[in-house]
């Protein structure tokens, strides 16, 4: 960054510290007058939703970590201590176990949002991929998490997924011991998913910068998918958009709230309120919901494939189903970016959407239960099916689209009368008078 | 730059490069190495590694019946098997088996069969070690988790997981005294 040629912001102490470290000015430029397009639909409220979410499970992360106690003997006692008789302590366990949820619910919206917006597309590549790194990094901070409170779905989680590795040929044993650091989940598996559930959300909280950082660079995208083409497209971010953020968070606010209040155990599993009985496996071992659809994808590989084996089958497939995120740039070859003019594709989106939810529904349920009596289709079968269509999606579906769509006319610009007819067209070319 | 480093004295790949290069790959490996005792310090530790015995006095145990002790801080099943449990592990074609191995080489005193009980797909604990348990269709254990069936002397035959119950290493350290580890 070069310095000395902006102009320091304010007076006084402002301008004093502006001027030998320009937060102030950042500040002004990235946060108040940066230009955005107009035209952004709720959808482009998730951002700021994370951002707060993050920031709350550090703040209460933090604070449950004062009273919490990493030791299997006495970890479990802890949870419920800290539920019972430290002042407020319920508040902030079920504001940290809720708050995972709906920092998921939102990451999840807004990934669909990219997916539907195009907003993976060039010049964003980065930033989706390091929009994918959270994930990756958010999903393991709240598997280890959820070992924390040491109940059974804690205990059994983690030795269903630590057993994963497993799978890995020769060195797969030695990287579960690892893991473990002894012969099963036990203290000193603990102790470390507590050290790392620590630090993992300042890796998240570092990734984010990058992302933030990226998305300035080559601005947001919006709707509709075409860059604003002047100052006629775009609004500055305060007070429009800090305003519109602020009352999108306040209703995802409320509906958090409403949850921790008045169904805190909603998304909870009963079997983690038993302590951890590592002799005992429960009869229904299941995660988190926002783990289901994977989970889902995990056990649907229930075949050998050629020499690989279906254990190792499905460790692949899981790993893979998220792995193909990274690469979602390059696999969609169609140059619109926004799915209102993509006819076929944005039936192929929400299509893509009920997958997910199929194999989440998937995901909770025992593989061999019937789903319909009479015909024999048992859940093992949708499985194979939703899996299937997940990866048909993303491998064969998007690069088709992209040669064989033919998308509906852009809009010469955001302010441009979509589809328009000549006037559309006409005004494209007078920009700087436009408006619309 | 390029030019003092690459063509000091006339060609490329000059004593310069040479040194940049062996010093890179010294630090590379160096950082390597420096980097094991980190990594190998979450290995098990040697009080971890210490209680990597017991010794299990079977006296009261009856045939047909079977118990869980702790091991390594995973169960381990004694079986004291009946005559016809110990008949169809002993007359199963090896054939029939995903992971063929002889009951004679699992059981060395047929009546006694001893097993770590952690199913070889993700690590549950099979059920079967009480009489009200499923024992799944082979008559040995049945794991609820993914639906790994596992006979008479722990070996899998149906279901995703890959291998059979291991075995610990044992010693029978007379008629009623079991060594494992
Ligand atoms: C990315 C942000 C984070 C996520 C997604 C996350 C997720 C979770 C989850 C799912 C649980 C289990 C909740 C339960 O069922 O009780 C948990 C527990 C816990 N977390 Fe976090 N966490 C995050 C950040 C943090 C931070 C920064 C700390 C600071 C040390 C922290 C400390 C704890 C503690 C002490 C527990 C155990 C107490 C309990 O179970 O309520 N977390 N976390
Ligand atoms: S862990 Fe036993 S069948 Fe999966």
């Amino acid at each position: 960054m070069s310095s000395g040629n902006q102009q320091p912001v304010g007076d006084g102490l402002v301008k004093w510290i502006d001027t030998r470290l320009p937060v102030f000015s950042y500040l002004q430029k990235e946060y108040a007058e940066f230009q955005s397009p107009k035209n952004f639909n709720w959808f482009w409220n998730f951002g700021a939703i994370l951002t707060f979410m993050l920031v709350m499970m550090i703040l209460t992360g933090i604070i449950l970590a004062m009273q919490y106690q990493p030791n299997t003997m006495l970890a479990f006692d802890s949870v419920e201590r800290i539920m019972r008789d430290v002042n407020h302590g319920w508040m902030l366990r079920y504001m940290h176990a809720n708050g995972a949820t709906f920092f998921f619910i939102a990451v999840y919206i807004h990934m669909f949002r990219g997916l539907y917006y195009g907003s993976y597309k060039n010049p964003r590549e980065l930033l989706w991929i390091l929009g994918v790194v959270i994930l990756v990094l958010m999903m393991a901070t709240a598997f280890m998490g959820y070992v924390l409170p040491w109940g059974q779905m804690s205990f059994w989680g983690a030795t269903v997924i630590t057993n994963l590795f497993s799978a890995i040929p020769l060195i797969g044993d030695s990287i579960v011991t690892l893991l473990w650091g002894g012969f099963s989940v036990d203290n000193p598996t603990l102790n470390r998913f507590f050290a790392l559930h620590y630090l993992f959300p300042f890796l998240i909280f570092g990734v984010v910068v990058l992302h933030v950082v990226a998305l300035h660079v080559s601005g947001s995208n919006n709707p509709l998918g075409v860059d604003p083409k002047g100052p006629q497209d775009t609004v500055s971010f305060h007070p429009y958009y800090t305003m519109k953020d602020s009352a999108g968070l306040a209703i995802f606010i409320t509906i958090f709230a409403f949850f921790v209040f008045f169904a805190p155990n909603f998304f909870g599993e009963p079997e983690n309120y038993l302590p951890a009985a590592p002799l005992n496996t429960p009869a229904h071992i299941v995660p988190e919901w926002y783990f289901l659809p994977f989970f889902a994808i995990l056990r649907s590989i229930n075949f050998d494939v050629l020499f690989i084996e279906a254990k190792l089958g499905g460790v692949i497939a899981m790993f893979g189903a998220i792995f193909v995120l990274f690469i979602v740039p390059w696999l969609d070859k169609s140059p619109v970016r926004s799915a209102k003019f993509r006819p076929v594709y944005r039936w192929f989106f929400w299509i893509f959407v009920l997958d997910c939810f199929l194999l989440g529904w998937v995901g909770g349920r025992a593989p061999d239960n019937l789903v319909f009596e009479g015909l024999n289709l048992k859940v093992i079968h949708l499985g194979w099916l939703a899996t299937f269509w997940y990866f048909f999606h993303f491998i064969i579906l998007l690069p088709l689209l992209g040669i064989f769509e033919k998308p509906k006319p852009l809009p010469k610009s955001i302010s441009a009368p979509v589809l328009g007819g000549g006037s559309a067209a006409a005004s494209a070319t007078a920009k700087p008078m436009e408006k619309a | 730059m390029s030019d003092d480093t690459q063509n000091h004295d006339g060609h490329s790949g000059s004593r310069r490069d040479f040194l940049y290069l062996s010093a890179g790959a010294f630090a590379s490996v160096g950082g390597a190495i420096a980097l094991w005792p980190f990594v190998d310090s979450m290995n098990p530790s040697a009080d971890v590694l210490a209680l990597s015995t017991v010794e299990v006095d079977v006296s009261q145990v009856e045939v047909g019946q079977r118990v869980t002790v702790k091991w390594q801080g995973k169960p381990v099943f004694i079986d004291r098997r009946t005559e016809a449990g110990i008949a169809e592990a002993r007359d199963t074609p090896l054939d029939d088996l995903r992971d063929p191995e002889t009951d004679e080489a699992r059981a060395e005193r047929p009546e006694w069969l001893v097993v770590i009980g952690v199913c070889t797909h993700l690590g549950c604990v099979p059920l079967g070690q009480t009489p009200s348990e499923p024992r799944g269709e082979w008559g040995g254990w049945f794991c609820p988790c993914h639906g790994s069936h596992y006979d008479t002397s722990g070996r899998i035959r149906k279901g995703p997981a890959p291998l059979n119950l291991p075995v610990p290493p044992l010693a029978f350290l007379n008629d009623t005294n079991i060594k494992i580890g």
